[in-house]
């Protein structure tokens, strides 16, 4: 029996995309690189002690006086350390995936919940890439936007789009029936409907779907930063790659300061709100 | 008037319903339809017509088609056949910005479990009508808050749904409903989801509203107590079709089958029927009469006591044989003998409230209508004979 042909398929499909559509990928590329550029320089703005005390303050409002604390000493730690500039790129391309990933996502999520049709092509793909390994497409991607760091924002949206369009999909659908009809029964229009009860009802689970998004794609930044994106990615792979276990150790650090401070204040965006509106 | 016209209107769920409705007219029940042609059977070929202003109840064990029904009027469910008639024009061929019209205008909904928003505060749930019709923001919030007022919920605008008790919920559902100004109210197993004496107290509080609003009231329960209570015609449902519909009275009086029989017998008649329904016609003189006339009445007819009226038949007092006897022999007048603290009953009075004062009272009890006219008396046995069970047609008859 005649093998399947199909990485021969995948690399004329690459080739010819890379192709015919390369002014699109360039646009593509352009936008993302000024996105990211635009958030790297947002947080190089302040002075670093400056923004550790704009975290801090984050961190309390967020939560209590022990986010602000943790998020202080940690920040001042990355800034001792001598990791400032990468953990802002860093950041910034994280950021950047994470908006890419709402703004994609939700809309997504959204379209799931009203379309059966929708939700039964986009399950599927989404398992696919969840499970489909990193690197496997970060060659195409490569193969789209060369090198730096656009192909590690684009494998990061990839890798952790997944659960905002999820959790957006099982928000909306975990409407209670008797509120949609509540909402049809006073002459909603569809948009209505969804912006003024299923949105506002739904938002609790999108936004644990976006602290996810955000988690991955900042799991994503060591094998980013193999294909050229600058960052603390890039001191981990570095070190690792010279076996230089201290200094791998303490860039894995700043990583983790980084993973905690993003988690909490993300998920306290929500909480936070919610608080404040039943005080 | 009728506000709301139903013809013929089914809804069957489950593959190839439309062809069902052709099987529904040649006769097959709802068990045979599941069974042969994995159809369910929602509503049957309902007829019905709402009066403007009038409470219409829709009653009927679970799974009889009540909610199915009810969803059809405003098209939150499709029939699958049938015409939908709201001041004559038909739901059922609007296209979704009429519909939607009607739906903000004409026709408003109570749920069952409140549905109120949980998002939105008391006001921002009263407003949703209003502001999804795009009314300015100050306006809608007067409206809102007028009709917050009308539900006895003043002041409580700036709560969450989830602070309120359930009864405080479901007036805010009410409320929503009310805010748009609609001609007809649904109300789905409003009042199911509350505990006894709160469920009392809103239909209380339902029927006042109604005497000041004249909404057309569709009112959906599985409990008779609570129709008859509230409804001015009950429309029983078995099956998703509609087996009699009719007044209290005629439902209790005359049910249509052994179905709606059965539906009623379990029912305390004295929560039903009215001092209406069992007084007797009442003996009675003008004042102008003498003493000794009354007296020979009295005699003539066998009864110790006699209602004076004036000629416009208004009720004065009462008179006994005895005084009478007395006031021949003293030569007074009846003007002297008569007793004006008569105990009395409106006709609407249900005999449960009657008991009591039949039973304590020295006289007889007059039934004396809005105009203070005498229109009958409570006899103690015709009271008691009521409620051992049939009520006999003259004094039907003297109801009309
Ligand atoms: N979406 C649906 N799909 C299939 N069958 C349905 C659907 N909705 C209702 N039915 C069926 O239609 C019939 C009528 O249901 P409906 O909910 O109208 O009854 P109900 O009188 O409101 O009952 P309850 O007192 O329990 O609310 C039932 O046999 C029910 O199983
Ligand atoms: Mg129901």
């Amino acid at each position: 029996m005649p093998k399947i042909p199909i990485a021969h398929w995948v690399d004329v499909i690459v080739e010819w995309l890379s192709i015919h559509w390369a002014s699109f990928f360039k646009g593509l590329s352009n936008l993302i690189t000024y996105v990211v550029d635009i958030f790297t320089w947002l947080f190089m703005l302040p002075h670093p002690f400056l923004f550790v005390i704009i975290i801090a303050l984050l961190g309390y409002m967020a939560g209590r006086w022990t986010m602000a604390f943790f998020s202080a000493i940690g920040f001042l730690l990355i800034y001792n350390l001598g990791y400032w500039t990468e953990t802002m790129n860093t950041l910034g391309l994280v950021v950047t995936a994470a908006l890419i990933s709402i703004i994609i996502g939700v809309p997504l999520g959204i379209w799931c919940a009203s379309s059966k049709i929708a939700a039964r092509i986009i399950t599927p793909v989404l398992d696919f890439m969840q499970t489909m390994p990193a690197f496997v497409y970060l060659l195409p991607a490569v193969t789209f936007f060369s090198l730096g760091v656009v192909p590690g924002v684009v494998a990061s949206v990839i890798f952790a789009i997944p659960p905002t369009i999820r959790m957006t999909h099982l928000g909306i659908t975990q409407v209670s029936g008797e509120l949609i009809e509540a909402a049809d029964a006073f002459g909603s229009t569809g948009g209505q409907r969804l912006f003024k009860v299923q949105l506002p009802l739904a938002l609790p689970s999108v936004m644990a779907g976006i602290n996810q998004t955000i988690m991955l794609s900042l799991s994503m930044v060591v094998i980013a930063s193999m294909i050229g994106a600058q960052g603390i990615g890039a001191v981990v792979y570095r070190a690792v790659g010279q076996l230089k276990i201290g200094e791998g150790f303490e860039a894995g650090l700043a990583v983790v300061v980084l993973a905690i401070v993003l988690d909490r204040l993300s998920q306290s965006l929500f909480n936070g709100k919610r608080s404040k509106k039943a005080a | 008037m009728s506000i709301l016209e139903i013809k013929n209107v089914s809804k069957l769920f489950g593959p190839n319903a439309e062809q069902g409705v052709k099987l529904l007219e040649q006769g097959w029940t709802k068990e045979k339809m599941a069974k042969e042609k994995q159809i369910t059977v929602g509503v049957n070929r309902v007829n019905m017509e709402i009066n403007q202003g009038e409470i219409f109840v829709i009653m009927g064990l679970s799974g009889s088609g009540k909610s199915t029904l009810v969803r059809m009027f405003n098209r939150l469910i499709e029939p699958t056949s049938g015409e939908i008639l709201v001041h004559g024009k038909d739901l059922r061929k609007m296209n979704k910005e009429q519909l939607r019209n009607a739906r903000r205008k004409t026709i408003s909904m109570v749920f069952q479990k409140f549905a109120l928003f949980p998002h939105r505060t008391v006001l921002e749930n009263v407003e949703y009508g209003l502001e999804i019709q795009k009314v300015a923001k100050a306006q809608r919030r007067e409206k809102a808050i007028t009709s917050l007022e009308l539900v006895g919920l003043k002041g409580w605008g700036d709560k969450m749904p989830d602070e309120l008790s359930g009864g405080m919920q479901q007036r805010v559902g009410l409320a929503r409903a009310l805010a748009n100004d609609p001609e007809v109210l649904l109300m789905d197993e409003a009042f199911s989801a509350l505990d006894p004496l709160i469920r009392r107290d809103m239909q209380d509080e339902l029927l006042e509203l109604q005497d000041k609003m004249k909404k057309t009231i569709i009112f959906i329960t599985h409990d008779l107590d609570e129709a008859l209570r509230i409804g001015d015609r009950i429309a029983l449902m078995k099956d998703g079709a509609v087996v009699q519909i009719g007044t209290p009275e005629e439902i209790m009086i005359q049910p249509a089958n052994s179905y709606v029989e059965r539906f009623v017998e379990d029912v305390d008649l004295s929560k039903v029927l009215t001092a209406a329904h069992v007084m007797r016609r009442p003996e009675t003189i003008t004042l102008d009469r003498g003493p000794r006339v009354a007296l020979e009445l009295m005699r003539e007819r066998g009864i110790s006591n006699l209602f004076v009226i004036d000629r416009s038949k208004k009720l004065l007092g009462i008179i006994t044989a005895e005084d009478a006897a007395t006031a021949v022999r003293q030569q007074q007048k009846l003007d002297d003998i008569l007793i004006k603290d008569v105990p009395y009953v409106a006709p609407e009075r249900m005999l449960n409230d009657l008991f009591e004062l039949v039973s304590t009272a020295k006289l007889p009890v007059a039934v004396v209508d809005e105009r203070e006219r005498l229109t009958g008396v409570i006899v103690r046995g015709a009271l008691l004979g009521a409620l051992a069970g049939g009520v006999e047609n003259e004094e039907v008859a003297l109801n009309a």
